[in-house]
């Protein structure tokens, strides 16, 4: 019950993407067209579950053991970045199709400010190790949901007269602006 | 040197205007977004970023020469986070309440692209004079574009700026600007505006 009420809570009231800001720019970048995002959001998906477990592992494990907590930053980053290096190889390796899909989205997700964050978020909670894996796979579920959402409200904004000065990033921010309105509207749910 | 003291200054001003990093790049749009329900806040945040870029700039042209080209983004990435870790235990230390109120976001400057894209795109091919100027024009602008988001959203929002009561007794806060859609709704204004001037003074 309670891991539900995570991943309730990390999809839908605490979004990653519309209420804690986190991973904006590949949210702003990679969500023009329907195809790219659902990939990008299965990628990041991929990568935040993995990422949850290892720097789950690093922070209780390795560094509390040796009191190096302020290597905290450092570490996570560095994990991270490795990580997704490791990860991309791997499904180069063992799965053709999958790697096609979802590769050229995957070194973007190193700098993707979601994945960090779901490291900070899980060492802020004290979540236990498996609270901390469905914690990173539903944030990853809900960046997923907001990009896919956002890229099918863009595709029809294609055809939309947007007033000159509001063309691109400023009518992409505004249409953010009322999806993260809808999705207040779950604040008080759990 | 006449020439070189303007496009010294140029280099500084391009990030206030041209090339602002928020407005026009989109860069760095996590913590912009998510710091700037008040005034103070967008200012904390500018500030521990206009620290670390400019301390990561002045270390990685110092060492342009020595860092190998295959490992140059590892090199820069625990630059950058050699730094935020010393921003943030700082703040910790000696600001406990802005840090309360930053939260995870003084970490993830760490992952801000603005640090990062500064130095692959300009801290690793200067010098360390021009680096650092570029890196405060840079941070500057960007302090200056989140203490004004901020300043916006906490009076539409609270009716202060800086707590400082602005608005009349009369005046119905808006909620929804220092909650998260107001973010988005302010930043969509904000670059539409500069849109808007940029045209104007183009065509003057």
């Amino acid at each position: 019950m309670e891991l539900f009420v995570i991943f309730l809570s990390a999809v839908f009231v605490n979004n990653y993407v519309l209420s804690r800001f986190l991973g904006i720019c590949p949210f702003v970048g990679v969500s023009k067209k329907l195809g790219p995002s659902i990939s990008m959001g299965m990628a990041t998906t991929f990568v935040m579950t993995i990422a949850a477990a290892v720097s789950w592992l690093i922070y209780y494990k390795i560094l509390i053991p040796n009191n190096l907590t302020f290597l905290k930053i450092v570490s996570f980053i560095l994990v991270i970045a490795s990580l997704v290096q490791f990860v991309e190889m791997f499904i180069k390796k063992i799965s053709r199709p999958l790697y096609n899909a979802l590769g050229i989205y995957l070194p973007l997700i190193t700098t993707n400010c979601a994945i960090m964050g779901v490291a900070l978020f899980l060492v802020d909670m004290e979540y236990n190790f498996i609270q901390s894996v469905i914690f990173g796979f539903s944030a990853g579920v809900g960046f997923t949901l907001a990009i896919v959402i956002m890229a099918g409200i863009r595709e029809k904004l294609e055809l939309a007269d947007v007033p000159e000065y509001f063309k691109g990033a400023p009518i992409t921010m505004i249409v953010a602006g009322c999806l993260a309105l809808a999705f207040s509207g779950f604040a008080g749910m759990i | 040197m006449a020439k070189n003291k303007i496009s010294l200054i140029k280099e500084f001003t391009k990030g206030l205007w041209d090339e602002n990093p928020v407005l026009v790049m989109l860069l760095g749009l996590c913590p912009t977004l998510a710091v700037t329900n008040s005034a103070i806040n967008g200012l904390s945040m500018g500030l521990a970023v206009l620290f670390t870029l400019t301390s990561s700039s002045i270390i990685i042209s110092t060492f342009r020469k020595i860092i190998p080209d295959e490992v140059r983004i590892p090199t820069f990435i625990v630059v950058i986070a050699t730094f935020v870790t010393i921003t943030d235990l700082t703040m910790a230390a000696k600001f406990p309440e802005i840090s309360k109120a930053l939260g995870p976001f003084i970490p993830l400057i760490v992952v801000n692209c603005i640090i990062l894209g500064r130095q692959e795109a300009f801290s690793s091919k200067n010098p360390v004079g021009r680096s650092i100027i570029d890196a405060l024009g840079m941070s500057v602008g960007f302090t200056l574009t989140l203490t004004l988001l901020g300043a916006i959203r906490e009076l539409l929002g609270a009716g202060t700026i800086f707590q400082i009561q602005i608005m009349p007794d009369s005046f119905a806060n808006w909620m929804v600007m220092i909650l998260p859609p107001g973010a988005f709704l302010t930043l969509g204004f904000m670059i539409a505006g500069y849109n808007w001037i940029n045209d104007k003074l183009k065509t003057q």
